[in-house]
């Protein structure tokens, strides 16, 4: 590990200040970044700790939503009251994550910015352009079976690891961030980036900025929502596939449906042509399949990840089942 | 009465110590004017080292020195300097010895500096420029260049029983398959520590995570030219090693030839992530080809094992022995053969070559009997064996049969239906499957020391580790009932290799081997009671022999007349207050030669499988074990309950991942390398079958450490096919293998 300066910020503006500096970082629950500085992927010369920030409550919005601030911790989240009423899929999705441990210290900000498990991503001793930009991609041709099948790139094949993310995305949250050049809201969709020839920026987010809130609409989804997360044990593993589905029912028709992939993509993957595909028809397993065909439309395998493709679909058909099935048994 | 604490239920003796962080371990050790050292390790899998700046890292204040091939002192580096008691042969690994890289993650350099944080730091600063060779770690790909070692490290395989080949040819029902088994890291809890303090005299103390002080005490003094009675290792604790402490490791050499030069006290602790760069299970792929007659008599079988070994040692273990141990054929071939990749040796790791071996064979029995359409419990005893048939010996004892019947009871197997894919619950395959194992019980010669205070108080001591298996509280059961005082009054001590002569903990031979000579040593101590007792005044024992004294609540008496009875402090005031003590050194008895003597298990298992997401869980296990006396249950039942634990990761999880186009294990974290987790556990059922042995050793107990996993996984595999149809053979059973 090499040495750093620590500073603690009081207030957003002092943060912002502070992080413009060269090599500098926000630490707040530290669970992602402290492992990665211990073995030297990152190397932050400066962490500005923004744990004493006022931003850890929960609170309803004017347009019947609430917003998250970035310092609430994940279990708080997840246990909230008004979360786990009116936004249960987040609290699931936020349980399937990690250990009790890890969600007691990280926080919800801190989880939009995780970085990717990528096995190279890991080993300084091996190529990554995300962890080194031009350096090559290792697990193209590697060991990549727990890495992305969509929106990938020849120089990047990274997933990003949330379960919570998964279920913003779904939700169509809003992450509110403050810079130097002011404050401004990010459409979930857009808060993360596709790898493209820039794999080393995971996110949008401008170096100056801090995630100040996560804001979610007033539409939560709560008669009929599912997080299923599959993967290699039960408890403690990062996504193989994950789908959030959420959707809104009028008898067994479908008014609106919500679903977000985990585990396949540089970000959480939304394709809202294929979800428009089960507006207005019968909640069936045939339509179910159709969707999920759509869904995994243009997707590709790197060898040891194929499977993943087909498990995405079964794993699309299946979380939708279960979300129909909540009302029937209501 | 007599307490009979073995054979009792105990509470681990150091359990207080244990949760309350007083038990030390190795790294844990307060030692003045500690220097650190941390280890900086190859980034190439082959080749050689053409560069190596530590300016950098030597310019930093508080950095002491940075050794390396160019600058380490030149020591003895003859092979047999380097052998321990579990070395292959070959020529072990010599860190530091010159430029050559033989495998990833190779230790190229130790940083010593004043600070932990220091030396880390220091250590990214070491830049090392290499010559890459082109590498090959590839088992598959180099099967053809397999060859069989000049010399096994194990005994070799046994030879040829009757005519495999021709038998096979005619047989009625035949199988052919290969099964592979990957390479799994042994990943403790402890990772591996040394503290090595050089003191004026030259005498070196080394606190050490190992399963045997005196190797690493022998190891050192032979590696670094110490006469033996100068160097003292001490492992009082251990947390975890599963075969990964048989051998003393780098950071050992490391750490003592850093003391020994800078002339301080030194301590390294490896990271997790270099964990996973010395010894580990290996990746074996084993053929079978097995015969039967069409009423399910087996005809033939051959068992041919491919493994990897390093460049530089033919590491082997006992992976095709399972045949003549656990079925009645008359035509059995077997083979090991090894490929030599640019690996680290591999390294005895829980039940070595019986948990790869018994997987392939046991899964490959089921596949047998569902070409035969038998039940798989009923395939077994058809072809059951009374003798060990590679050794042509009867068994001491085996209650393999009764194993079979009461798991097969308590886990409701008479109600299984044979075909596959019979049982189903929403989207939920069930499935039940079986296998059986063993694992040999052996003793090895052991010593122990006792001494009786004058206030009644005795103190047991011998060279052995407590891996976490419970030897602390064993011994101390074995001495208390022995000498017929309370356990409380019994102090057993261990790690130090001042103490009496023991063999390395491993091999399921603890109980066995210390737990002999402990009692040995406690019958001793009873003859010299019994002599100073005689030489009172009028004494009434003056003409008994030691046959005629009974010893229980710290009393000595006469077993015909219970009421002529004294203390045991009576006794010792004799001699005016000194303690009384014994050394005794038990071999194995020359009876055992005429048999051969296994611990069994019979696994059970129901697996829940998801048809269309291929999800695995593992809903319930019996495992019902014959191995002689259990001495403590309770902790021989968490050893059991640890094994089917363990045999979970081995069916569905575990593997550490090799990347061939860069010859490196990519699997660096506990993150990645994935154990069961407490939701993968389920329901666990142990049964100990009662098992007399009277030959096996003295205490009659055969040791449990191995045999609770070996038939975990293939059980389960076994399961999995009778949920879902598929029969995979290739570990771990991961859900894409399934969908």
């Amino acid at each position: 590990m090499r040495p750093f300066t620590f500073t603690q910020a009081q207030n957003v503006d002092t943060a912002v200040r502070e992080v413009s500096s060269d090599g500098a970082k926000f630490i707040a629950g530290g669970t992602n970044l402290l492992d990665l500085m211990k073995i030297d992927v990152m190397q932050p010369s400066h962490l500005v700790d923004i744990t004493q920030i006022a931003l850890d409550t929960i609170e309803e919005t004017e347009a019947g939503g609430l917003r998250l601030g970035a310092l609430v911790k994940n279990a708080d989240t997840a246990y909230h009251e008004l979360v786990e009423t009116r936004y249960p899929l987040l609290s699931h999705a936020i349980l399937a994550g990690a250990t009790a441990q890890l969600r007691n210290m990280a926080t919800d900000g801190g989880n939009l910015l995780q970085r990717t498990r990528c096995y190279y991503f890991y080993d300084t001793h091996t190529p990554c352009n995300k962890r080194e930009p031009g350096s090559g991609c290792s697990a193209i041709k590697g060991y990549n079976r727990d890495l992305a099948i969509l929106g990938t790139s020849e120089h990047c094949i990274a997933t990003h690891p949330s379960d919570m993310c998964v279920a913003l995305a779904a939700l169509e949250a809003t992450v509110h961030v403050t810079g130097k050049s002011g404050e401004r809201a990010i459409p979930f969709a857009d808060f993360h980036r596709l790898p493209g020839d820039t794999p080393h920026l995971d996110s949008n987010l401008q170096p100056d900025e801090i995630i100040t809130s996560i804001e979610l609409p007033a539409q939560g989804f709560a008669r009929n929502y599912t997080y299923l997360k599959l993967r290699d044990r039960a408890s403690y593993a990062f996504a193989l596939v994950s789908v959030a589905a959420a959707l809104e029912l009028e008898g067994n028709t479908v008014k609106e449906a919500r679903i977000a992939l985990g585990g396949v993509a540089h970000k959480p993957w939304r394709v809202p042509e294929a979800e428009a595909l089960l507006q207005g028809q019968t909640a069936s397993r045939e339509n179910f399949q159709k969707v999920a065909e759509a869904y995994l439309q243009g997707a590709q395998g790197f060898g040891h990840n194929n499977f993943k493709i087909e498990l995405a679909k079964r794993a699309i058909v299946r979380a939708l089942e279960k979300a129909t099935k909540m009302e029937a048994t209501a | 009465m007599k307490e009979h604490y073995t054979g009792t239920a105990t509470n681990r003796v150091d359990g207080r110590a244990k949760v309350t962080g007083e038990a030390k371990y190795a790294a844990e050790f307060e030692v003045p004017d500690l220097l650190y050292g941390v280890v900086v390790n190859s980034a190439i899998s082959k080749g050689k080292i053409t560069r190596i700046d530590t300016s950098a890292a030597l310019a930093l204040p508080g950095v002491h020195q940075v050794f390396t091939h160019e600058n380490r002192p030149g020591y003895t580096w003859l092979d047999s300097h380097y052998q321990d008691e579990d070395s292959p042969p070959g020529s072990p690994f010599r860190p530091l010895y010159n430029n050559e890289i033989k495998f990833s993650m190779q230790p190229i350099a130790l940083v010593v500096a004043d600070t932990f944080e220091l030396a880390r730091y220091a250590a990214l600063l070491v830049h090392a420029e290499y010559e890459s060779q082109p590498h090959e770690t590839d088992l598959e790909a180099n099967l053809p260049k397999a060859y069989k070692p000049k010399k096994y490290k194990s005994p070799p395989p046994s030879d040829p029983r009757g005519d495999a080949p021709g038998a096979f040819a005619a047989a009625e029902v035949k199988l052919e398959e290969a099964y592979a088994h990957p390479a799994h890291h042994h990943n403790p809890m402890e990772m591996h520590a040394s503290i090595a303090i050089w003191q004026e005299s030259g005498k070196l103390t080394i606190y050490d995570k190992i399963q045997g002080v005196q190797n690493s005490q022998k190891y050192i003094s032979n590696a670094f030219g110490v006469p033996q009675e100068d160097v003292q290792v001490i492992s009082p604790f251990v947390g975890g090693a599963f075969g990964s402490g048989l051998r003393p490791q780098y950071q050992l050499f490391l750490a003592v030839l850093a003391a020994k030069e800078l002339k301080r006290a030194v301590k390294v602790v490896l990271t997790r992530q270099q964990m996973f760069s010395f010894g580990h299970r290996p990746f074996t792929i084993q053929r079978l080809a097995i015969g039967a007659s069409a009423d399910g008599k087996l005809e033939s079988i051959s068992h041919n094992a491919f493994a990897e070994t390093s460049r530089f040692e033919d590491y082997n273990e006992d992976v095709v022995i399972w045949p003549g141990v656990l079925y009645n054929c008359e035509n059995v071939e077997v083979s090991h053969q090894l490929v030599g990749l640019d690996v680290y040796t591999p390294l005895d790791m829980r039940a070595p070559g019986g948990t790869t071996g018994t997987f392939a064979l046991e899964i490959a029995m089921d596949e047998m009997a569902y070409k035969l359409n038998m039940d798989p419990v009923e395939f077994r005893l058809k072809n059951y064996t009374d003798k060990d048939l590679n050794k042509d010996k009867p068994h001491s004892s085996k209650e393999l049969k009764e194993c079979y019947r009461q798991g097969a009871e308590r886990f409701g197997w008479a109600k299984r239906k044979m075909e596959p894919r019979s049982m189903k619950e929403g989207h939920q395959l069930i499935g039940w499957g079986m296998a059986h194992g063993a694992w040999e019980a052996q003793q090895q010669e052991a010593a122990a020391k006792a001494v009786l205070s004058p206030t009644g108080k005795l103190t047991v001591s011998s060279a052995t580790a407590d891996i976490g298996t419970g030897t602390y509280t064993v011994m101390s059961q074995i001495a208390a009932e022995t000498m017929g005082i309370a356990l409380e009054d019994v102090t057993f001590e261990l790690g130090d290799s001042t103490q009496p002569k023991s063999p390395l903990e491993g091999g399921s031979w603890t109980v066995s081997s210390v737990g002999s000579a402990v009692k040995l040593v406690c019958e001793k101590l009873q003859e010299q009671l019994l002599k100073l007792a005689q030489k009172m005044e009028n004494s009434p024992f003056s003409d008994a022999k030691i046959e005629d004294v009974s010893f229980e609540n710290g009393q000595m008496f006469l077993t015909q007349a219970p009421a002529t009875s004294i203390s045991l402090q009576a006794i010792l005031a004799q001699d005016e207050g000194q303690p009384l003590e014994a050394e005794a050194s038990q071999k194995p008895d020359k009876k055992q030669k005429n048999y051969s003597s296994y611990s069994h298990s019979a696994t059970f298992v129901e697996v829940k499988v998801d048809e269309d997401l291929g999800t695995v869980k593992v809903t319930r296990i019996v495992s019902a074990v014959a191995a002689g006396r259990i001495i403590n249950p309770k902790t021989g039942r968490s050893q059991i309950l640890g094994g089917a634990v363990w045999g979970i990761g081995v069916a569905l999880e575990e593997h550490t991942v090799l990347d061939h186009t860069i010859g490196r294990f990519m699997t660096h974290d506990l993150d990645k390398y994935h154990l069961p987790v407490n939701a993968d556990v389920h329901e666990t059922d142990v049964i100990f079958v009662e098992e007399k042995d009277e030959i096996v050793n003295p205490l009659g107990a055969k040791g449990l450490g191995e045999i609770g996993i070996v038939s975990v996984a293939p059980a389960i595999a076994n399961a999995v096919f009778h949920a879902t149809g598929k029969r995979i053979r290739e570990l771990p059973i991961t859900l894409d293998k399934l969908m």
